[in-house]
C-alpha cells in the first residue's frame, strides 16, 4: 500500500491553501497520506493540516531554522524523513514546492515527476510540456519513491472536516549554513490570494499605466475577485510582479475570470486555461483572447469596465 | 572567477507546438531551434558580471546530440570564452543531465553556475536545484536580481509571496527567471569570433554519469480545446449572460 508524504508549506505559522489540493491529488493514489509541517513552530499550521479531509497523520518539525521555509534547509531534513518506508513525496506546484522537490528528488536519486495534472494511478501521471500546448503521460520508477510536484490548477481542495493526530517529531540531521534568509518584499492586499480566488480580474497593457488599473480593482472589489495582470503590464511597470498571471506567473482556475485589454498571448492563456469561464474585453475584435473567451465583449474598457461595476 | 553556464536547445518558443498524431512526441522535424530563453538570460548575466570585473572567465555547457554545437555557438557569441559539449544523442532526463552538469562544475572549480530556472520544452524547472543538490551547494532559484560580493552573492528571487532576498556563499547555484534582464542581440562579429572558440567534448561515461531509471512517457496528447464562446454587443447583455450561468 501507498504511503505518502506531503511537504505541508506554511508561511508565519499557517498552512497554505495549496495543501488541500496536494491532499486530494494524494487520494486518488490511496494509501496513507501524512503531512509534514516543517516550521519554527508549526502547531496552527499541523492543526489545520489535520483537519484536510483524507489525511492520516500529521508530522510537526520544529525547528529555528526552518522558518522561512529554505530549499536547503528544508531538503536535508525532507530526505530523511522519506527514508522511512514512504512510497511517495509528494509538494505543491508554488515556487516553494519546486524550489525544494527537486532537491530532494537528486538526493533520493529519483527523477522527479513535475505539475502532475492528472493522477491515473499510483505510479502513471499526466503532466503539461511546452507550456500546456501537450500533456504527458509519464511512468515513474517506484523505486525509490515517486517524488511529484502537483499542479494547484487541476485539483479541487478537500474539504476540512477531518481530525487526524499530531505527532510532533525531531529529524535529526546536520543543515547547512550557507543560505540565509535577508527579507521578503510580500505585497499586502486585502483581495482574495491570486491563486485560490474563485473569481480573478485582470488588466493588460492596454490599462496604459498604473493609476488606470484602478477601473480594474474597482471591479475586482465589486465582485470579491483577485487581481491579476498580464506579462506586458507587469513588464511595463504598471503593477508588481507577483500579479503576473500566465506561464511565466501563476497559473491559475478560476470560476470565472476576466481578461481586460489583454491581448491573449500564448502565455497568458497558458496560465488561464483551466479557468472556468473566461470573460474577454478588449476592443480590437481580432485578439486571440477572443478564440478561447466564453463571452466576449468588442469596446473600450475605460467605458464598458466601469459600465459593468456600476451595474453589478 | 569562473562561471559556468548551461544552455539547452529546445524548439523556439514562437513554434506552434503540433503533438504527432502517433501520440508519441511532438513534431520536432522541420521546426526551427533555439538556446532555451531562461538560460539565455542566463547567459547574458553571466557576460554582464564579467563586464563588472566579477566574473573572469565563463564556460557554456550543453548535453545533447552534434546540433547542440550550434547553441554552444550562441553561447559564445553571447560572451562564453570557452564551452564544453557534453555528446549524447538520446533523452537525458533531468538528473542525468544534473549529474553531468555537476561533474563538469567540480572539474572546472567553477564558483558559480547559472541556468535557467526550466527548459521551455520539458517545462520540468529541476535541474539547477538538483546540481546544488548533488554538490551540496546554495541555491538561488528564480531570480530577478543577482549582486556578487567576496565569496558570496546576495539574489532577489521571484516567489508567489512577492520578491525574496537570500544571501548565500560561493560557490552557488542560480537560475534565472524572466526579469533578471533582457538579453542583447548578438553582432555579427561576435558571432564571427564565436567560430573560432574552442569546444571541449565529453561523453556521460566520461563524466561517470550513468543514466538511472527515468520517467516513461507512454503517450502524448493535445490539451483539450476551449471552444470559442459567444459575443455579446452590451454589458447589460454580458451581465445577463452570467447571471444566466449562476456566476454572478
Amino acid at each position: 500500500m501507498s504511503k505518502i508524504l506531503i511537504i505541508g508549506q506554511q508561511a508565519e505559522g499557517k498552512l497554505s491553501s495549496s495543501i488541500a489540493k496536494v491532499v486530494s491529488a494524494a487520494k486518488l493514489v490511496g494509501g496513507d497520506i501524512e503531512v509534514a509541517i516543517f516550521a519554527k513552530d508549526g502547531s496552527g499550521a499541523a492543526a489545520e493540516a489535520a483537519k484536510l479531509e483524507g489525511v492520516t497523520k500529521v508530522l510537526q518539525i520544529d525547528r529555528a531554522e526552518n522558518d522561512h521555509g529554505l530549499a536547503a534547509i528544508v531538503a536535508p531534513q525532507v530526505v530523511e524523513l522519506a527514508k522511512k518506508g514512504y512510497t511517495h513525496v509528494f509538494a505543491p506546484g508554488t515556487t516553494f514546492g519546486k524550489d525544494l522537490l527537486p532537491r530532494v528528488a537528486a538526493k533520493l536519486g529519483a527523477q522527479q515527476v513535475s505539475d502532475v495534472m492528472a493522477v491515473l494511478g499510483p505510479t502513471s501521471f499526466d503532466r503539461p510540456i511546452y507550456a500546456g500546448n501537450a500533456i504527458v503521460t509519464v511512468e515513474a520508477p517506484a523505486a525509490p519513491a515517486v517524488v511529484a510536484t502537483i499542479r494547484l490548477a487541476s485539483f479541487q481542495a478537500v474539504g476540512s472536516g477531518g481530525s487526524a493526530p499530531v505527532e510532533k517529531i525531531s529529524v535529526d540531521v546536520a543543515l547547512p549554513t550557507h543560505t540565509r534568509f535577508v527579507k521578503l518584499e510580500a505585497q499586502k492586499s486585502e483581495r482574495p490570494e491570486l491563486q485560490s480566488a474563485s473569481r480573478v480580474v485582470s488588466g493588460g497593457r492596454a490599462l496604459g499605466s498604473s493609476e488606470n488599473f484602478k477601473v480594474i480593482y474597482a471591479l475586482a472589489d465589486k465582485l470579491k475577485a483577485g487581481v491579476g495582470a498580464s506579462r506586458a503590464a507587469v513588464d511595463s511597470g504598471y503593477v508588481p510582479n507577483d500579479m503576473q498571471v500566465g506561464q511565466t506567473g501563476k497559473i491559475i482556475a478560476p470560476e470565472l475570470y476576466f481578461a481586460i485589454g489583454i491581448s491573449g498571448a500564448i502565455q497568458h492563456l497558458a496560465g488561464i486555461k483551466d479557468a472556468r469561464t473566461i470573460v474577454a474585453i478588449n476592443k480590437d475584435a481580432e485578439a486571440p483572447i477572443f478564440e478561447v473567451a466564453d463571452f466576449g465583449l468588442v469596446g473600450d474598457l475605460f467605458t464598458v469596465v466601469p459600465e459593468l461595476t456600476s451595474k453589478l | 572567477m569562473k562561471a559556468l553556464v548551461s544552455v539547452k536547445r529546445v524548439v523556439d518558443y514562437n513554434v506552434r507546438i503540433q503533438v504527432k498524431s502517433d501520440g508519441s512526441g511532438v513534431v520536432t522535424d522541420g521546426v526551427k531551434f533555439s538556446v532555451n530563453p531562461f538560460d539565455e538570460i542566463a547567459m547574458e548575466e553571466a557576460v554582464r558580471l564579467k563586464e563588472k570585473g566579477k566574473v573572469t572567465e565563463i564556460i557554456a555547457v550543453t548535453i545533447g546530440g552534434a546540433k547542440c554545437e550550434e547553441t554552444l555557438r550562441t553561447a559564445l557569441a553571447f560572451g562564453a570564452d570557452r564551452a564544453v559539449h557534453v555528446k549524447e544523442e538520446s533523452e537525458v532526463q533531468p538528473l542525468t543531465a544534473a549529474q553531468a552538469l555537476a561533474a563538469v562544475f567540480k572539474k572546472e572549480e567553477a564558483q558559480l553556475f547559472l541556468l535557467g530556472k526550466q527548459a521551455i520544452d520539458d517545462d520540468a524547472n529541476q535541474t539547477g536545484q538538483m546540481v546544488a543538490a548533488l554538490l551540496d551547494l546554495p541555491q538561488a532559484t528564480f531570480a530577478s536580481k543577482v549582486e556578487l560580493e567576496a565569496g558570496k552573492a546576495t539574489v532577489t528571487r521571484e516567489v508567489d509571496a512577492g520578491l525574496e532576498t537570500l544571501e548565500i556563499d560561493l560557490p552557488a547555484v542560480i537560475t534565472a527567471d524572466l526579469r533578471l534582464n533582457e538579453p542583447r542581440y548578438l553582432k555579427l562579429p561576435d558571432i564571427m569570433k564565436a567560430k573560432k572558440k574552442p569546444i571541449a567534448a565529453f561523453s556521460l561515461t566520461d563524466l561517470g554519469v550513468t543514466p538511472g531509471a527515468g520517467l516513461k512517457a507512454s503517450k502524448t496528447a493535445a490539451p483539450p480545446k476551449r471552444s470559442k464562446g459567444v459575443v455579446v454587443k452590451t454589458v447589460d447583455e454580458l451581465i445577463a449572460a452570467l447571471k444566466g450561468k449562476g456566476l454572478i
